[in-house]
């Protein structure tokens, strides 16, 4: 359940830079969470359900934009979306890859009201 | 609230020295880096996405508020890792290893893979040729750290309460502890679990996974996060090959699509078969 860690995080980082731009309440905030983040994001809104309460968050709506994976394979430097996680190469058929896409977890910008 | 389970206290996280285990009813509660260079990144917005599908989280709007578009709000784009936090933590206690020639091993692995007797094997069987620290994350007991401190070896327990993991802010606070020597090797055996470790870094220059054989050859294409984040794979409980139907070389071929950069062991903690190529590494690690 490290998912109300990461849930946890977003509001203390979303409070921070409210307090910094003097901003009292949040209108939206738009996540980007890779498919290979290790984040379940069902989870995660669940999470962000309770981490949310009493926050400045509590009536944001929360976008949630997923990235799906991208990979490059090492012998033939072709780059595809695997299916899963032991797609081999579709161009060469090697099944040794590098990810290029699909671990990340952040927060992508925070719209508030204005006073 | 609690991080790691949403309970109303503010942190249940425990730090003992065995011996110490009266002396822990202090209050713990955790770093908060305000560094306001961190806050206000106003980066451009380049990326294209290949977004699959975006979820749209609505709160039930009980106040009468309407969404407003961002024309008419205020608009920071931040493009901020949500555990920078505990990234920059990691960083500090990395930077502090590195300065004093400390080795930090974080070793993870699901629970009863036999991390705790492969340590005690190895600080014993290497004692006299690498000083060992260990720092010992369980939910709850010192049992580990007890089995720990009969080897010899200084060590500290973390007990996470409910906690899934151990964060960097959890290793810098015992590390504290532990005085650590120059010229030595730190091991920090995470929480038995091959999920939530896996994203947070604790600062370690090496992440060590380790398998045993009574589980499934398939376990790195179950939960890969754990492989695609290690750099050894150590193959644990080998004399048990011939009563298990686990194939090693599948393991690590499933090990090797998920991270072909993993190095593996294959070893007996407790027959001894296969340490010294372990040992070896550790001495050039």
């Amino acid at each position: 359940m490290h998912e109300l860690s990461i849930a946890m995080n977003i509001v203390e980082i979303v409070e921070e830079n409210a307090a910094a731009a003097n901003c009292k309440a949040v209108s939206e905030i738009d996540l980007e969470i890779g498919s290979m983040s290790g984040v379940v994001i069902e989870a995660l809104q669940f999470a962000l359900e309770e981490a949310v309460k009493s926050s400045i968050m509590e009536s944001a709506r929360i976008n949630i934009h997923e990235i799906s994976a991208r990979v490059k394979c090492i012998a033939c430097a072709h780059e595809f979306e695997p299916e899963d996680i032991i797609t081999p190469c579709p161009a060469c058929g090697h099944p040794y890859s590098d990810d290029i896409q699909g671990r990340e977890m952040k927060i992508r910008r925070i719209i508030f009201f204005e006073e | 609230m609690c991080g790691t389970c949403g309970c109303g206290q503010e942190d249940e996280i425990r730090i003992t020295k065995p011996g110490d285990e009266n002396q822990h009813d202090h209050v713990h509660s955790h770093e908060h880096e305000h560094d306001d260079e961190n806050h206000s990144h106003a980066h451009t917005h380049t990326h294209s996405h290949n977004d699959g599908h975006e979820h749209h989280h609505h709160h039930e709007d009980d106040h009468g508020h309407h969404h407003h578009h961002h024309e008419d709000g205020r608009e920071v784009v931040l493009e901020q890792d949500i555990l920078h936090k505990n990234n920059l933590l990691a960083e500090r206690n990395r930077g502090f290893f590195e300065a004093r020639n400390i080795r930090a091993i974080n070793m993870v692995s699901s629970p009863g893979s036999g991390k705790t007797t492969l340590l005690e094997k190895t600080i014993t069987d290497m004692k006299g040729d690498i000083p060992f620290f260990i720092v010992e994350g369980d939910q709850q007991t010192m049992n580990d750290a007890k089995r720990i401190e009969a080897t010899g070896a200084p060590v500290v327990q973390v007990n996470t309460g409910s906690g899934c993991h151990l964060d960097a802010s959890m290793v810098n606070r015992a590390v504290k502890e532990l005085e650590i020597a120059e010229n030595s090797i730190l091991v920090i055996e995470n929480v038995g679990n091959l999920v939530c470790p896996a994203m947070f870094d604790l600062g370690e220059a090496y992440r060590v996974v380790v398998i045993s054989v009574t589980e499934g050859d398939d376990k790195p294409i179950k939960y890969p996060d754990m492989f695609r984040t290690s750099n050894i794979c150590i193959i644990n409980k080998t004399d048990l090959l011939p009563y298990v139907d686990f194939d090693v070389e599948k393991a690590k071929d499933y090990a090797l699509r998920v991270n072909h950069h993993l190095k593996f062991f294959e070893l007996s903690a407790k027959s001894g078969e296969g340490m010294d190529a372990w040992y070896e590494w550790l001495k050039e690690c």
